[in-house]
């Protein structure tokens, strides 16, 4: 294995990699499979898309799935990014460990674990305070609790590198914490806050388990309803659906990633340039 | 940010810490507490273990009779062992792919690098539920696997795939192998390469460089990659149901029907309690490995 480069060690690679796409490619072209039956190919066609156009239950589940990843993904990096201020700027407070850990346990934590424990929580809550009633608002309280967690660890990395003598010399310069933080911080960590808003959206979009625990009845997310629908069996309109979903996750990720990098290669040049 | 005011500090912090106690941590006190409860034929299904006596004494009934069901009901210690065992040859499984693949990663240029690690990482971020759909596309009777092996005349029948273990343990080194790659990457990548060279030039084969430097100096990546993959394993809920025959007793299956099908909320409460006591081992073993690697 020490051989600089081995060919048995890139064809692992490249086997390791054909494993991870392999079901997504084929799924994608059996979705324009104009066969009903699902192993048999009878020309291309793009009827099942049609066909979700005019499938309301999953067009609601798609609608509040949206409207879920929109303000769980903005509420996690709002969470996200004070945790990562406190955590990298304030070496000591008072339940620093703590926050520590919750930031970090839901990244390892059984999704199920998490799912009864936060509706046994919910229940609890409407018994004595009448509130929150389990749909839209349950859902979107348990997906900040996990998205926080990526945020906080995009947005912490992003913070440690920055150059905090910027933020020192504005503040020397007579600029208010805030100020400072919102002049000079806020444009330096944008791109990790643009990135991790846009993979919380797909890990909102995304989440099964912990949404069919904390949702009432009647609110059914996206992944609910293909769940639903899969343990019925394999049929071609729901690989349309997931082609759709995928490429719609892909493309979310592939522009996170665009970001996080363009904004990287930037500081270098600055770098560069302030050197000469 | 020395300049902060100690109250403008709190504004940062407090909301965060709040958040997360409230909706995050609060939720295992509950289950802790309805752990201890008793089911009930109303709405929450349970009784209140604290409650007030006709004679306005406050009056605690802890009932250990879920625990104790636990341990009488032998389907929970066949699927907590199920379960464990599954993630634990999965995870072995994933490490002796992933290592040579991350291996392979840190050995090509910076430029490659970044490339084959967003090609690892992009399926990590795509639909969980809907890889594991994809997945059935591949393994199921007549689907690719089977269609192309019986095309080349390798095999006469089809190979049953679906609704075996097979399927849960291909479902999960599918699902998490990025989850193993990333870690080992990371360590790696780090590696100081003029100890290997040293080695050689010392005289030792490629295979005792790997066993003796290589290997060793890697472990914080083994560990915490390993952990990534085993911790939500043993947990897993959607591989099983959508690819698990009904022999797949998983610990996660087994909770999800004790709460929608049976509706019995304190017995699935105390489920989750007791796997996560047996869960906090191995979590504060990864921190613990975490915390070393940071220092390092």
């Amino acid at each position: 294995m020490e051989n600089h480069k081995s060919p048995l060690l890139f064809g692992v690679l490249f086997f390791g990699i054909a494993i991870l796409y392999l079901p997504i490619l084929v799924l994608i072209v059996f979705s324009f499979n104009a066969s009903s039956l699902v192993n048999v190919w009878g020309g291309f066609s793009t009827a099942w898309y049609g066909q979700l156009l005019h499938n309301r239950q999953v067009l609601e589940a798609a609608l509040l799935s949206v409207e879920v990843g929109f303000v769980a993904s903005t509420g996690a990096v709002v969470m996200g990014t004070l945790a990562a201020i406190a955590l990298i700027r304030f070496s000591r407070f008072r339940g620093r460990l703590l926050l520590t850990g919750m930031v970090n346990a839901p990244l390892v934590m059984p999704e199920i674990i998490t799912g009864i424990t936060q509706l046994l929580l919910f229940v609890s809550m409407l018994q004595l305070l009448s509130w929150p009633h389990r749909g839209f608002t349950t859902i979107v309280i348990a997906h900040v609790a996990f998205c926080m967690a990526y945020v906080t660890v995009t947005v912490q990395s992003r913070l440690q590198s920055a150059d905090r003598s910027l933020e020192e010399a504005a503040m020397d310069l007579g600029a208010s914490p805030a100020r400072a933080f919102i002049d000079i911080t806020l444009p330096i960590i944008a791109p990790a806050l643009l990135s991790s808003w846009l993979l919380s959206f797909t890990l909102s979009l995304d989440d099964l388990v912990i949404s069919s625990f904390v949702s009432g009845p009647g609110a059914g997310t996206l992944p609910m309803v293909i769940y639903s629908k899969v343990k019925l069996g394999v049929s071609p309109d729901i690989n349309a659906l997931a082609s759709l979903i995928i490429c719609a996750v892909g493309l979310c990720v592939i522009l996170a990633g665009v970001v996080m990098r363009r904004s990287e290669r930037r500081r270098v040049l600055e770098l560069q340039a302030a050197e000469r | 940010m020395k300049r902060i005011s100690r109250p403008g500090r709190w504004l940062i912090i407090l909301p965060p810490l709040l958040f997360l106690t409230v909706f995050f941590l609060i939720p295992f006190a509950v289950a802790l507490k309805i752990s201890f409860a008793e089911t009930a034929a109303r709405v929450p299904p349970f009784t209140e273990i604290l409650a007030f006596t006709p004679d306005h004494h406050l009056h605690l009934s802890l009932s250990f009779a879920n625990y104790k069901y636990l341990f009488t009901d032998e389907v929970y210690g066949i699927a907590y062992l199920y379960s464990l065992r599954t993630a634990f040859f999965s995870t072995l499984i994933c490490l002796s792919l992933g290592y040579p693949m991350a291996y392979a990663i840190s050995r090509t240029s910076r430029s490659v690098q970044s490339l084959l690690l967003f090609v690892i990482i992009l399926p990590f971020w795509t639909s969980f539920l809907l890889r594991v759909y994809a997945l059935e596309g591949i393994i199921r009777d007549n689907g690719l696997l089977n269609t192309l092996l019986l095309h080349f005349g390798l095999i006469q029948h089809p190979i049953h795939i679906m609704r075996t273990s097979l399927a849960v343990y291909l479902g999960i080194i599918y699902s998490y192998l990025p989850f193993m790659v990333l870690p080992l990457f990371a360590t790696l990548e780090k590696l100081d390469h003029t100890l290997r060279e040293a080695a050689a030039d010392l005289g030792s084969p490629p295979w005792r460089v790997f066993t003796e430097v290589t290997l060793p100096l890697s472990m914080p990546g083994v560990i915490a990659g390993s952990m990534l993959v085993f911790i939500p394993a043993v947990g897993e809920f959607v591989i099983p149901s959508l690819l698990g025959g009904p022999d797949t007793l998983m610990i996660g299956r087994v909770l999800w029907d004790e709460f929608f099908g049976n509706h019995d909320w304190p017995v699935a409460s105390a489920v989750a309690i007791a796997f996560l006591v047996l869960l906090v081992g191995p979590i504060a073993i990864y921190q613990y490995y975490n915390a070393r690697q940071l220092e390092a």
